[in-house]
């Protein structure tokens, strides 16, 4: 019963939703979030739920795949440290409503030592450390070694590398061009450029989250929800064919799952108007190009002059800096636009150009 | 002047340096030419680009998959006429799979789908599986050519190397 309602509740147009819900959740009470009473309690929760997955058939196929025991360590870290980080923020920001200092700005905490031994000795340390732990890992579980490369034929679920699962499940929406090469091209520019476009001197050297909001709910949504969550999507929701199964459903090949995807320009043309689609191509796909220009050069634009955040923003950063951030958030967030129409209307592609191999 | 027997003066400094500047050239091209050659496989798994596909009689109606294992083709022989589908999805070419009872192919990486005649309707593909030249031999054997490949979206598919009449 419970574990059927889990099923359905996996399924990415449900949880999708849930991930953003509970993201904002946490950021909005992050003081209740981030106190010891409530990580106790999550992790004495949390031991035996872990334990009633593992308990269940399917679900443990899948944990237990040599492949995917570094997605468990990563989702505990992962957990640990968001909520670390909350709860040094939280305290952090209560000493500063008092008017207080920071903890790590406290006497005692910025007394200097050097870094031999006192640093060297820890990076030994954790050097030997992290060694034995790889070598007792690499002796558990053995390398999971397939077949030979074989050109003609691909295993079901074909399944990337744990850590390129995001990406795997962005393809689902986009153009291999677009998920494979522009998007993790520019999540890789947009963090290089974070110290150049924050230059928010607030929060450096301690824990903050009031002093430096927008940096860190921005930072943290496209982190924990585009691409841990789409990870976990990957790993425990993906099984033959990619279809969606439910993390206690069994893969059963023959699932079938109706699906009809069709681009804007057959929306507008064929069903909108009426009058089947032009041959011109640029004419074909205007309204999806539109659309394009008018999301990455207007709402920028349009924030900056019209909404109170935004004019905010603006004055601090100043119009470049203001432009590229723009620029790189709106990216982002054509992800979950993208997932979310593909849901709603079984929209496949904005602009759709195969025979250029351009589409959004 | 007196050290001159031990010491180099300018003229031979240059040939010397010379001969080493052509040996070290000389070494580092050959490295080069070892490194290029050792970037091409030794061994090519790859399939034949042309193939002889058995005669049209071979063939009953729907999906065949006799040559899909070593050449990378369906055969599809649907409305009278017999092509040669290519099994590379046009998303990011992984290599979907025929399944009878849906009578769809059926992409592993990220779910697109095509249905037999290869028109994409699902998931993120954005353009019909491509499809290979097809002739018929005058000894009656049916020959695909892999070379050349007919795409829908730039309306190929009706020209007559793409199928053949059956
Ligand atoms: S490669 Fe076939 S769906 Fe992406």
């Amino acid at each position: 019963m419970l574990k059927a309602l889990i099923n359905q509740l996996a399924d990415p147009i449900i949880s999708f939703p849930i991930a953003t819900l509970a993201f904002w959740w946490m950021i909005k009470y992050y003081r209740f979030f981030g106190s010891k009473k409530f990580g106790m309690w999550a992790l004495i929760v949390s031991i035996p739920v872990v334990a009633w997955f593992f308990a269940d058939p399917n679900f443990y196929l899948i944990i237990k795949t040599p492949d995917n025991v570094p997605i468990g360590i990563l989702l505990i870290l992962v957990c640990f440290f968001t909520w670390f980080s909350l709860h040094k923020a939280a305290v952090n920001d209560e000493r500063i409503e008092q008017g207080l200092v920071p903890i790590e700005a406290l006497p005692e905490n910025r007394e200097k030592v050097w870094s031999w031994p006192n640093l060297v000795y820890t990076e030994l340390f954790a050097i030997i450390a992290c060694t034995a732990f790889l070598v007792i890992w690499a002796i558990i579980f053995k390398a999971p070694l397939e077949e030979p490369a074989n050109p003609t034929w691909a295993p079901n679920p074909a399944k990337a590398p744990w850590y390129f699962l995001g990406l795997q499940e962005m393809l689902v929406y986009f153009d291999p061009w677009m998920a494979g090469v522009v998007l993790p091209g520019l999540v890789v520019a947009g963090l290089i450029a974070i110290p150049y476009i924050d230059t928010n001197p607030k929060g450096n050297g301690y824990f903050t989250f009031m002093e430096r909001k927008w940096a860190i709910i921005s930072f943290l949504y496209g982190w924990l929800v585009l691409w841990v969550y789409l990870i976990i999507v990957g790993v425990f929701f993906r099984g033959p064919n990619w279809t969606f199964y439910g993390p206690f459903e069994y893969w059963d090949l023959h699932k079938v799952v109706a699906e009809y995807n069709i681009n804007l320009s057959e929306f507008i043309w064929i069903k909108g108007l009426g009058i089947g689609m032009p041959k011109n191509l640029i004419l074909r796909e205007i309204f999806g190009i539109l659309l394009t220009f008018a999301y990455v050069g207007i709402i920028p634009v349009w924030v900056a002059k019209a909404t109170k955040i935004g004019r905010k923003f603006y004055e601090d950063m100043g119009s470049i800096r203001y432009y590229i951030f723009m620029f790189l958030f709106i990216t982002m967030m054509s992800l979950p636009i993208k997932m979310v129409l593909r849901w709603l209307f079984s929209l496949k592609y904005i602009v759709a150009l195969p025979e250029w191999e351009l589409n959004l | 002047m007196s050290d001159s027997k031990n010491s180099l003066n300018r003229r031979e400094f240059f040939s010397y340096l010379t001969v080493g500047w052509v040996m070290f050239s000389a070494a580092l091209a050959g490295l080069g030419s070892l490194a290029f050659r050792f970037s091409y496989p030794n061994v090519n798994f790859d399939p034949e680009m042309e193939f002889l596909a058995g005669t049209p009689g071979d063939y009953a109606a729907g999906v065949d998959e006799r040559y899909k294992n070593a050449f990378g083709v369906w055969m599809v022989k649907a409305e009278g006429r017999l092509v040669a589908l290519s099994n590379i999805c046009t998303h990011l070419g992984c290599i979907p799979t025929w399944l009878p009872s849906e009578l769809k192919f059926k992409c592993p990486c990220h779910g697109s789908g095509y249905y037999m005649s290869g028109v994409n309707f699902e998931g993120p593909a954005p353009r019909p599986l491509e499809r290979y030249r097809i002739s018929l031999q005058p000894d009656g054997k049916i020959k695909v050519d892999k070379t050349k490949v007919f795409r829908a979206e730039k309306g190929e598919w009706d020209n007559p190397d793409a199928f053949l009449t059956v």
